[in-house]
């Protein structure tokens, strides 16, 4: 074997070696590298109860409910399977909408999520405003988004 | 191995000097014309988006710089290995002059989208797969240009240099797929999809253009900073001495 080749295998050896080492510690973290748990995570019990979490989904049409004179607000989040009811008090982002995929960062409290900060999650669709009135003109529903 | 003597002799320091200085216009310009019809699709003629309004045009900047700093990256990782396993210097000179474009593209791309981040998401910064990956990133660009200036013996540099480039790759495809390997707040690629890009044409076009245009100014910029690479490492050569009579 020339120098050279050894040196070439030598490299493709740490690339490979590194990559597996990634690769295993990543599976390893694979909960702690999840950013938020989707409802049904929560309704299967495998998001801790106990301490704060992030729960992630699309806001239910209709569902939003503010109380009259205040910032409170509650609203259901789905991910087409179960759903989650969250209770906020807070400023909103801009992106809140029913629709909308959003973040609540809170704990379970009997069974409804109480919510400290709400994020909106952008999905990667990008369209002019009248193209977007067209395409609601001819179906009402628009595309699930939520886990990717 | 005739179909080598090409790249045996574009690793050559004068060879590549010269082509490399005549390359130069030839990267600038396109790039130049691209970034400014680009920019001006982007920022004044696209229509705003209909959920982000006029913000969504960051991504003419955002989009194009996360990409060069892949790229970048990259670039650095493969010329490092070539570098070490041909023991070719101008290879090593490439991943040098490479890694601060690089990292002041990642650095770009952090910012810009910290600036979305804030009225889109309603945070600067979250602890997710992609912005921590790209965070990681640009720390590796910092590491790697500190690890060299360590080291007063060019060659030493440049082998140390070269295994951090080479380790460090692994983040590369890390970034690109954690928003869909892990929940992210932020959302998948626009362009690269599989249903083909999620934009019209009358956004896309000028995205497409701030692409290529960023990616020839890396070209252009790259000639340059290997140029004075090899002037730096070559001063003591003749061949230099004689292209200049001063």
């Amino acid at each position: 074997m020339t120098p050279r080749r050894k040196r070439l295998f030598a490299i493709l050896g740490i690339l490979a070696g590194v990559g597996i080492a990634t690769a295993v510690a990543l599976k390893a973290f694979d909960n702690n590298l999840q950013y938020f748990y989707d409802p049904s995570e929560v309704a299967s019990g495998k998001a801790p109860s106990d301490k704060a979490i992030r729960v992630g989904g699309m806001v239910t049409k209709g569902s939003v409910a503010r109380a009259p004179g205040s910032l409170e607000i509650s609203f259901v989040i789905t991910d087409f399977a179960k759903n989650v009811t969250v209770k906020y008090n807070g400023v909103l982002p801009d992106l809140f909408r029913e629709g909308q995929g959003i973040i609540a960062h809170g704990q379970l409290k009997d069974g409804v999520f109480v919510a400290d900060e709400v994020l909106a999650k952008h999905d990667e669709k990008y369209m002019p405003p009248e193209v977007a009135k067209s395409l609601k003109k001819q179906a009402p529903a628009p595309a699930p988004e939520g886990r990717t | 191995m005739a179909t080598w003597t090409w790249f045996h002799k574009l690793s050559s320091p004068p060879h590549f000097y010269r082509i490399a200085g005549k390359m130069i216009p030839w990267y600038a310009i396109p790039a130049a014309l691209l970034i400014v019809a680009g920019i001006y699709g982007g920022l004044v003629a696209a229509p705003a988006d209909y959920q982000q309004g006029e913000a969504f045009r960051i991504i003419y900047v955002h989009a194009p710089s996360a990409w060069l700093s892949l790229m970048c990256y990259t670039t650095m990782a493969v010329a490092a290995a070539v570098g070490l396993i041909w023991r070719i210097k101008l290879a090593h000179a490439l991943a040098a002059a490479t890694a601060p474009i690089g990292a002041s593209f990642a650095l770009l791309c952090l910012v810009t989208g910290s600036l979305w981040g804030r009225p889109m998401w309603g945070t600067w910064w979250v602890w997710d797969g992609r912005l921590t990956s790209q965070l990681i990133l640009f720390f590796l660009y910092l590491g790697y240009m500190a690890l060299r200036s360590a080291y007063d013996d060019l060659q030493r540099a440049d082998r140390a240099s070269a295994v951090l480039a080479l380790v460090g790759v692994v983040n590369v495809p890390i970034i690109h797929f954690s928003v869909y390997w892990w929940n992210s707040l932020h959302q998948g690629s626009t362009v690269i999809r599989k249903d083909g890009p999620a934009m019209p044409p009358s956004m896309l076009v000028p995205l497409l253009m701030c692409f290529a245009g960023f990616t020839l100014l890396y070209a252009a910029l790259a000639c340059v900073r290997v140029r004075a690479e090899v002037l730096n490492r070559e001063r003591n050569a003749t061949w230099l001495k004689e292209l200049s009579p001063s």
